[in-house]
């Protein structure tokens, strides 16, 4: 379970986030929709801890992730996450790429991680694709990849930040299939998008960001068919 | 009477390659020490910390904005009025090695500054610690926008090795002036000469323009 | 240490020093004038159809690069001896420098050349500029933009070197120095005060290729 109680952050005098609260059970799927700039991005890096907060509280299954003796690097692999650029790295084959913080950060064997990694890669459909390097592969195939390492960790939690904005249009689909697939497999998700149909289709709740503030919440149907904040209306609207 | 000048001998062959021997032992230990040296510079200046990065700049600047013979000069005599000089080779030697240093951290820091943030943010999502993410992304990451720069650090380390030969050590350069000297043949000595520095340096410049060329495609 | 530092002799000589300053300024920019000019030949060489010019341009850069710079002085200044040539010290360390500045600046040239997208040559001549218009008005300012960080460095650089002049016994700023030295044997104590002035030569420098290059970066600081 995530936890998030009057969380407040500010950068110098622009407070991004002005008191959230916000519960996100095991096996849930939320969606988080909004204006850019609201705010949702930051959001999501205070829960990984990317980010300091300036006040409230953050937990994981419990574990208070800003508090001082907080082991960082073993809560973010319970947190997988993928961000709008997809960030492989270059160096490394796809093979390679999901392998590394199985073998650095678990210590598994050589071997035994790229078994986790072949595994994974086949279960995002890059199953041929193992032995490639990022830059033979398309921007579709590579946020796949991204997704492939996030999972390599067995995270309870995925976070997804705009996962397919930076995608020409033809590649978006392959990416949200495989976000769909994960999210009926029980997985629990915590979505930043601009894909009013994945929100709809796919999340248990939708959370409307509006500078800063959670203006609305609620079963998809009810906040996207039935929207009671002006701004979402409009925002609705324009995004079609 | 005979004459004072004599002929160039085979012992002056060996003469001149005990010489370059020694030019190569100062570029070595200097390229070796230098490097890790400037790699800590470096790795400071790529903190998240304007103060450290200014102070570490500032300081570095000075020995990239002072000619290397003055501070091999002011160094020889710093040591000798001080009370406990060195020999040649190494006050020449600790001079190279810090003015590699000043070099190589500015290569270093913007290797460091070319990995993007966004992949040393995803490798510390995986739950990589500092250090980890260091050692298995941005090190990889930034050498290889960094390799072509260093060799030309090393490449001009090898070739300002020569300027040790002003506070009298007799490397390669300083050899050949003593040969020159003697025998008169100064033409046949400077083409030997620069053909031994063309045949240490011209190795490295290749593999640099290689890389660059290979980065490039 | 009971060493007793003298400052006295330095601040005497300060007025020769700073007079042997102009020296190497004088030489840094005309080995700099002439190295960007020659540079430029030795660019168009290599890039060129011809086998003999292509090999003379790049047998001039790899000695330049391949080479020390202080070799490269002894060379101007005993080398030719044999051929009865005697260059001055002034001469020689110019000539040296001379040789060097072109060599580097030659690849540089042609990293500036490669960083112009060929599209721009395309567009003007598309609008009928001829070769040398194109050359002239479109691809030259871009590729001056592309090498002044370089061109700066470069002369910081031959600011700094033209110091081995000494060794050819130029009396420039280190030449003037040791030659003090010499006389007093407060070698600490001048060359401390030669490395600050080179310090602020350099800095100078820095500010007088700033300000002269202002005018080519409108562009860019008109965005931000
Ligand atoms: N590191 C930062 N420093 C300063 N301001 C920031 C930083 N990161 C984000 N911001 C600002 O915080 C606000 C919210 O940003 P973000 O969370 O990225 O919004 P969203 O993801 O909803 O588009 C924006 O105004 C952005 O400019
Ligand atoms: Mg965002």
């Amino acid at each position: 379970m995530i936890v998030l109680e009057n969380l407040h952050k500010s950068f110098g005098p622009l407070e991004v986030l002005k008191g959230i609260n916000l519960t996100v059970d095991k096996g849930e799927v939320v969606s988080l929709i909004g204006a850019s700039g609201s705010g949702k991005s930051t959001l999501l890096y205070c829960i990984n801890a990317l980010e300091t907060i300036d006040g409230g509280k953050v937990t994981v299954d419990g574990v208070d992730v800003h508090a001082k003796g907080t082991d960082i690097n073993k809560l973010r692999q319970k947190l997988g996450t993928v961000f709008q650029q997809w960030n492989s790295f270059p160096h490394l084959t796809a093979l390679e790429n999901v392998a590394l913080a199985p073998r650095v950060v678990s210590k598994f064997s050589r071997k035994d991680a790229q078994e986790i990694a072949a595994k994974q890669l086949t279960h995002v459909g890059l199953g041929d694709k193992l032995n490639h390097y990022p830059s033979q592969l398309s921007g579709g195939q590579q946020q796949r990849l991204a997704i492939a390492r996030a999972l390599a960790m067995e995270p309870t939690y995925m976070l997804f930040d705009e996962a397919t904005s930076a995608l020409d249009p033809e590649l978006v689909g392959e990416v949200l299939d495989i976000m769909r697939m994960l999210a009926s497999e029980g997985m629990t998700m915590i979505v930043v998008t601009h894909e009013m149909s994945f929100a709809r289709d796919v999340s248990d709740r939708v959370a409307f960001f509006k500078k800063g503030v959670l203006a609305e919440i609620g079963a998809p149907e009810d906040v996207m068919n039935n929207p009671q904040d002006p701004d979402l209306q409009r925002f609705l609207s324009t995004i079609g | 009477m005979t004459d004072v000048f004599t002929t160039l001998q085979w012992s002056d062959l060996i003469f001149l390659l005990e010489g370059a021997w020694k030019t190569i032992q100062i570029s070595v230990v200097s390229i070796l020490l230098g490097t890790l040296l400037g790699m800590v510079f470096g790795w400071l200046m790529s903190l998240n910390n304007k103060l450290i990065t200014f102070a570490v700049m500032a300081v570095l600047d000075v020995f990239r904005s002072v000619p290397l013979l003055i501070q091999l000069i002011l160094f020889d005599s710093f040591v000798a009025i001080a009370g406990f000089p060195l020999p040649a080779f190494w006050s020449g030697t600790i001079v190279l090695i810090i003015y590699t240093a000043s070099l190589v951290a500015v290569v270093v820091h913007s290797g460091i500054d070319a990995v993007p943030p966004g992949l040393r943010a995803a490798a510390r999502c995986l739950g990589m610690s500092y250090w980890q993410e260091m050692r298995h992304v941005t090190t990889p990451v930034g050498l290889r926008t960094a390799f072509p720069s260093w060799l030309g650090v090393a490449l001009a380390t090898i070739k300002d090795s020569a300027l040790v030969s002003a506070i009298g050590y007799v490397e390669l350069l300083r050899a050949s002036q003593i040969l020159n000297t003697r025998t008169q043949e100064s033409v046949k000595i400077m083409l030997l000469v620069g053909l031994i520095y063309f045949i240490i340096s011209y190795p490295l410049s290749r593999l640099g323009a290689r890389y660059e060329q290979r980065q490039k495609s | 240490m009971d060493y007793q530092f003298h400052w006295r002799p330095v601040i005497q000589a300060l007025p020769d020093l700073l007079k042997a300053s102009l020296v190497t300024l004088q030489v840094s920019l005309i080995a700099m004038a002439l190295g960007l000019m020659i540079g430029l030949v030795l660019y168009f060489f290599r890039a060129s159809q011809l086998r003999v010019l292509r090999g003379f341009g790049s047998t001039w850069v790899e000695i330049a690069r391949n080479t020390p710079s202080l070799f490269q002085i002894f060379v101007f200044y005993w080398g030719l001896g044999e051929f009865g040539i005697f260059l001055s010290s002034y001469t020689a360390v110019v000539a040296a420098l001379t040789f060097n500045c072109a060599g580097y600046m030659a690849e540089t040239y042609r990293g500036g050349f490669n960083a112009v997208n060929p599209g721009q040559d395309k567009a003007a001549r598309t609008l009928g500029m001829t070769r040398f218009q194109s050359m002239r008005y479109v691809v030259l300012p871009q590729v001056l933009r592309a090498i002044y960080g370089p061109m700066t460095n470069q002369f910081t650089w031959v600011i700094l070197a033209s110091s081995l002049g000494m060794l050819a016994g130029l009396r420039e700023l280190s030449g003037e120095t040791q030659y003090f030295n010499s006389r007093t044997f407060r070698t600490f104590e001048f060359f401390a005060a030669t490395a600050v002035i080179y310090y602020l030569i350099a800095k100078m420098a820095l500010l007088l290729m700033a300000l002269l290059g202002r005018p080519l970066f409108k562009a860019e600081r008109a965005k931000s």
